[in-house]
């Protein structure tokens, strides 16, 4: 049980909550308070909108322990509109095969089960394909 | 200026060895590296190892190994840099001679990967990336390397055999090391037939995780045995240079930014140029981190490094002789000890005592080992003297 470790994250895990750099105006994610482009500090909370883009994936057919019960599962390095990109997986994907460039938004879904049927069940951003109007 | 000289190595064969513990293991390349070096006596250890604790559920290695080698007394501790660990140890041990407040240091390289299996090994190995951005959503180190690939090929139009060359190079040279993990050389068509393990890598683009343990013993030139019996190789430089831990976070995603900032200042440190370089041991964990370690060495110009095995210029009798003992790809990957394996292979064609790997007349050897996709890169170099 690492009850904490998953509690202190939840703005980032729920919300995409990042940071906004006062100095140069760089959209930060992770928040990490040190503003990776101008080495100011940067602690102005900020949230992103969630939309984005496939820059990279790839499937996990052998998956940790953990993760086999929703294996294989594709994870993707999204970048987001604001300019960061994010670790995370592609869900509701549904017949679409993912690609680069492939448009897509936030999601909250299950990330994980810590293993002990019994146990915690941890939730978090997923990104699927966005969804247009008809 | 001080010159340090590897005056002793050692190493155990690469491999599955479930009846022999971590102890056990390092105690034999200590043994051998100890006797190499004409009986020098240590007066500080360095270990190098990723994961003990989480997969051995042993720490404190230090202690360990050095009471179990008989050295009780000495200094002694763990270096760790995630896959990079051997070569972070080496650099201490380097540091501690260029200090002169230690004479002689024995670093060595240990890791028992095989003391778990699949799932729970890959859980193991991820926690070298970010436990709360990365692994939290069933990253994996080889899942890194995919996204690397994915997108290294898209940008740079690579078909689907791109990264061939560095497996057929690294097994065709495995077959002639007896430490060797695997000794036997594949085919392209062995290559293009093997099942993806997370695409678009497959089997043969993967290095396999294995056991091993290898040994250095380090001292100043004056402090040699007057009957060392071996032509003399020395550190020529040691650096290290970190990137972001995280691979979202890089502003630049196919740029091994802190592989090419460590090479260039050990090349400033060895005071020689990249042509002078007679053979690369790269940190090939992942046949797409070999094409980009070549072009962040500069030895291939970005996007282009993949041609380097593909036409031959990374074979034994090509211009610049990689994974000349096989990489870590057919010599296997050991973990914390990778890093000094490297620097044993070195040695090894610095005193052409390789074998029928021998690179013919090699004086200057160029090694380098990566934590993770390259954030921590750690670069040596070794040259023979006359």
């Amino acid at each position: 049980m690492e009850i904490p470790r998953h509690w202190r994250l939840r703005q980032q895990r729920y919300g995409l909550i990042g940071e906004l750099c006062p100095h140069c105006d760089t959209k930060i994610f992770p928040p990490r308070d040190i503003c990776p482009a101008c080495g100011h500090e940067a602690k102005t909370s900020f949230a992103f909108s969630g939309r984005g883009e496939v820059f990279s994936f790839t499937t996990i057919y052998e998956a940790p322990t953990g993760f086999e019960e929703t294996a294989p599962y594709t994870v993707a390095l999204v970048k987001l509109e604001e300019g960061p990109m994010v670790t995370a997986q592609l869900t509701d994907l549904g017949d679409d095969k993912p690609e680069i460039g492939m448009p897509v938004e936030m999601i909250t879904r299950r990330l994980h089960s810590d293993g002990d049927e019994r146990g915690m069940l941890i939730y978090g951003y997923k990104f699927r394909p966005s969804m247009k109007a008809v | 200026m001080t010159e340090i000289i590897i005056a002793g190595i050692g190493q155990t064969s690469v491999g599955e060895h479930w009846n022999i513990s971590l102890r056990s293991l390092a105690l034999q390349a200590i043994q051998i590296a100890i006797q190499d070096s004409g009986g020098l006596k240590p007066q500080a250890l360095y270990v190098g190892n990723m994961l003990a604790a989480n997969i051995s559920r042993q720490a404190h290695l230090g202690a360990l190994l050095a009471d179990f080698a008989g050295l009780t007394g000495i200094e002694a501790e763990t270096v760790e840099a995630g896959g990079a660990s051997g070569g972070a140890a080496l650099r201490q041990g380097y540091l501690a001679i260029a200090s002169g407040l230690v004479d002689v240091v024995l670093v060595v390289g240990a890791e028992k990967f095989t003391d778990v299996i699949g799932p729970d090994l890959e859980v193991a190995l991820a926690t070298t990336i970010d436990a709360d951005y990365e692994s939290i959503h069933g990253m994996t180190l080889t899942t890194q390397a995919a996204l690397l690939a994915q997108r290294y090929m898209h940008e740079n139009h690579i078909p689907v055999d791109g990264l061939a060359g560095f497996p057929l190079t690294a097994h065709a040279n495995g077959a002639g090391n007896k430490n060797a993990m695997y000794r036997k050389a594949i085919t392209l068509d062995d290559y293009l037939k093997a099942d993806t393990v997370s695409d678009p890598l497959n089997l043969y683009d993967v290095a396999p995780n294995a056991d091993g343990a290898a040994a250095l013993m380090l001292t100043r030139r004056e402090l040699l045995p007057k009957d060392f019996p071996h032509p003399i190789v020395r550190l020529a430089a040691s650096t290290i240079a970190s990137d972001t831990l995280s691979l979202a976070e890089r502003n630049d995603l196919l740029w091994f930014a802190a592989a090419q900032a460590s090479v260039e200042q050990a090349f400033q440190k060895a005071s020689i140029t990249r042509e002078q370089v007679d053979l690369f041991e790269y940190y090939d964990a992942f046949s797409i981190f070999a094409a980009m370690s070549l072009e962040a060495a500069g030895f291939g110009p970005r996007g282009q490094g993949w041609k380097l095995a593909g036409d031959g210029s990374i074979a034994r009798s090509g211009q610049l002789p990689c994974a000349t003992q096989g990489g870590l790809k057919a010599r296997g990957n050991p973990g914390g000890a990778t890093g000094i394996y490297q620097a044993v292979e070195a040695v090894d064609q610095l005193r052409g005592q390789a074998g029928v790997n021998q690179i013919y007349g090699a004086r200057t050897a160029l090694i380098q080992c990566l934590g993770g996709p390259g954030s921590i890169a750690v670069t040596h170099i070794l040259e023979s003297i006359e």
